[in-house]
């Protein structure tokens, strides 16, 4: 009897350690910016993510979801540490999160190697759009410099006919001013690369002020703008140069922070709390009385991100072993977006409408974004014709 | 190049240098008098804005909420020193930098634990605008109440090391520490009063620092390596050399971060001017160190005479 029992023992060992090759779960690896002065941004995405697998009974596609969140702590080498393990130990079926350029593109070569999917809920840099666009890399957001260049065609329009610009010294913050310069085409007052993380810009204040520009274009995201914009409003420059932002360093997050300091900001997005479309509607009802606070477009991204995913896992009816047909199913995008219309481009990027939103207050007297108009419809990215995907 | 803009660079430097003569003038001393490296000293500047910034939350007020944070520093500080410092006093420095190394690790997690990676601490919304000094020109409210406290703290210090007695004792222990425990001085209530004030004083920056710069995890070592720059200038164990140093220190850095980019971006691209300026004018502090050191060795005002 003890020696069937330990046979049978070692038997059931042995069948439960046997890796199970039926596709009974679907499993994402997620790793953002989690903590840290820029925190709010992977936090946004990643509410905005698992609030979007609730609201479909814990499942993507239909099969039950296992979302595996990591924290990058704002370091590419956490970051690229824990895309390793999601993609070779946890051998996750997708990876997204990161809400960095500099992280993501340490951390996600891991993937694409493996032939693991990225869906990108946030970071989307240029290389990657052009010459080195990878058939594993999906975009849900928009492409790095779309903001920019909406910005920089609404400063044409409005007539401004000097502008101060100011970016962080990486990949991200390079696009950025390269971006807007492409479509504005009034005169350059100074372009000022500051240090990553950099909090306080009171010597680049003094700067600003000595050169009197009719307008300030900032790109500083987390963190450093919240830092920027409040220095700016103490130093009383708001009074007499106009402050454009990309949609994301005016949102919700940055809002909740400044306060009234930012009524009258202009910017650009390609989502904003007020487009009228069912889904968005119901994604903001949702994430509003989920959390008790309004989503940033981050959160926009991340439910898109997980609605793509959603919907390829459907298409390809649980099948996720097959990353070609995944692939295929998420080139397609069949899914009701927040934004509106969603389509890929050839190399992965989504091609859409980017409108012109301003900081003013809402029917309730809170601080949000309204938008005024569209600056670019159906616009895909300057890179794509450097891309040999078809 | 208007004088408008010389002028409030001038203020900007002023206002860091100031800053960080708070945390130097603690440093100085206890490096000093009590010849040990503490680099905790930097996690008890993190402590004071963690505090302030909870202690705000708490209370609604930005005065009440800073003043009470600095007794709790303090109180905190005090009691590191008699619990773990004190064992620590007669080994070597390397033993030193080790141990304190820990703190500064275990304070960062401890702080995590408690309130998290970060917390928000905005300037109290009077002070959130700009005044003007001069006609045309604009100084932000704040910045302007930081220099304010730092020139009081700094008089204050003055008055207590020259005129007390607490002072006098300060003083001798920094000249020759081996006569004054002859002499009969009360060495370890010394040191642990010594201590508090140190920690009150980062207590002081860190509160007012935190509205400009972010309250996270982590914000002591940056500026616990231009402390120690800062005092190695103005010579160990001396505050008027902390005094001196640390403004020095701030001018530089913040010329530096102004002015350089421009010079650059004259024979270079705006995008290798901008990343070279800040790369370069962080150096400028350890350059003016060396010259410091090349012609002055034990500093500018050593106190060992």
């Amino acid at each position: 009897m003890k020696k069937l029992s330990l046979v049978s023992t070692f038997l059931f060992i042995a069948a439960a350690a046997l890796p199970s090759h039926a596709a009974d779960k679907v499993k994402i690896g997620f790793i953002s910016t989690l903590s840290g002065p820029s925190a709010a941004l992977g936090v946004d995405i990643r509410d905005a993510f698992m609030l979007a697998v609730k609201l479909n009974g814990g499942k993507l596609g239909g099969l039950p979801a296992e979302v595996l969140i990591g924290d990058d702590q704002f370091k590419p080498d956490v970051g690229r540490q824990l895309a390793e393990k999601n993609v070779k130990l946890d051998k996750v079926d997708f990876l997204t999160g990161f809400v960095f350029s500099n992280i993501m593109l340490a951390s996600v070569p891991v993937a694409f190697e493996n032939k693991v999917v990225y869906v990108s809920p946030n970071a989307a840099p240029s290389p990657l759009a052009g010459k080195q666009c990878n058939p594993y890399f999906f975009v849900a957001s928009w492409p790095n410099d779309a903001y920019h260049e909406a910005a920089g065609q609404h400063a044409t329009d409005k007539g401004y006919k000097s502008v101060y610009m100011i970016a962080p010294n990486y990949q991200a913050g390079k696009d950025s001013l390269e971006g807007f310069k492409r479509f504005y085409k009034g005169s350059v007052a100074g372009e000022v690369y500051t240090q990553l993380g950099q909090l306080d810009y009171s010597a680049e204040l003094a700067q600003v002020r000595a050169a009197r520009p009719e307008a300030m274009y900032i790109f500083l995201p987390g963190g450093m703008g919240i830092n920027f914009i409040k220095q700016f409003v103490a130093a009383g420059l708001s009074r007499d140069i106009q402050l454009i932002t990309p949609g994301f360093s005016s949102d919700q997050d940055i809002i909740r922070a400044v306060g009234d300091p930012m009524l009258g900001t202009f910017d650009a997005a390609h989502w904003a709390l007020d487009l009228d479309n069912s889904a968005n509607r119901k994604f903001v009802a949702a994430f509003e009385s989920e959390y008790k606070r309004l989503p940033t477009v981050y959160a926009s991204q991340g439910y898109d991100t997980a609605l793509l995913i959603d919907s390829a896992v459907r298409a390809v009816k649980g099948k996720v072993e097959d990353t070609e047909a995944v692939r295929k199913a998420l080139k397609a995008a069949k899914f009701q977006s927040v934004r509106g219309a969603f389509k890929f481009n050839r190399n992965q990027y989504p091609i859409q409408n980017y409108y012109l939103r301003v900081v003013g207050k809402d029917s309730q007297g809170r601080i949000v974004n309204k938008t005024m108009g569209t600056i670019f419809k159906d616009r895909g990215d300057a890179y794509v014709q450097d891309c040999p995907m078809r | 190049m208007s004088w408008v803009l010389i002028l409030e660079q001038l203020l900007n430097g002023l206002q860091f240098g100031l800053m960080l003569f708070l945390l130097a003038a603690g440093l100085t001393l206890v490096f000093g008098i009590m010849d040990m490296i503490n680099l905790a000293h930097g996690s008890l500047y993190m402590l004071g804005a963690f505090l302030a910034a909870a202690l705000v939350q708490a209370t609604g007020s930005f005065v009440l909420g800073v003043l009470l944070a600095v007794p709790a520093t303090a109180v905190i500080g005090m009691l590191l020193e008699v619990s773990v410092l004190r064992t620590l006093y007669a080994r070597d420095h390397l033993s030193q930098v080790l141990a304190t190394f820990a703190l500064i690790l275990i304070f960062n997690e401890a702080v995590r634990i408690v309130w998290g990676s970060d917390l928000p601490l905005s300037m109290p919304a009077a002070l959130s605008g700009p005044v003007e000094l001069l006609p045309g020109m604009f100084y932000p409210a704040y910045r302007l109440l930081i220099i304010g406290v730092g020139a009081a703290v700094a008089a204050l210090l003055y008055l207590l090391v020259a005129r007390t007695r607490v002072g006098m004792l300060v003083r001798a222990g920094a000249s020759n520490r081996e006569m004054a425990l002859a002499m009969g001085v009360d060495v370890r209530r010394l040191f642990t009063l010594l201590f508090g004030v140190g920690a009150a004083l980062c207590a002081v920056a860190g509160a007012l620092l935190g509205p400009l710069l972010a309250v996270q995890v982590g914000m002591g070592e940056n500026i616990l390596i231009l402390a120690f720059v800062v005092i190695v200038i103005g010579g160990i164990g001396s505050i008027r050399g902390a005094l001196v140093g640390a403004v020095l220190v701030g001018l530089v850095d913040t010329i530096g971060r102004a002015f350089l980019p421009l010079l650059f971006g004259l024979f270079f691209q705006p995008r290798v001017a901008s990343a070279a300026g800040p790369a370069i004018a962080s150096v400028l502090a350890y350059l003016l160190m060396v010259a410091v050191l090349y012609f002055r060795p034990r500093g500018l005002f050593p106190a060992r005479g």
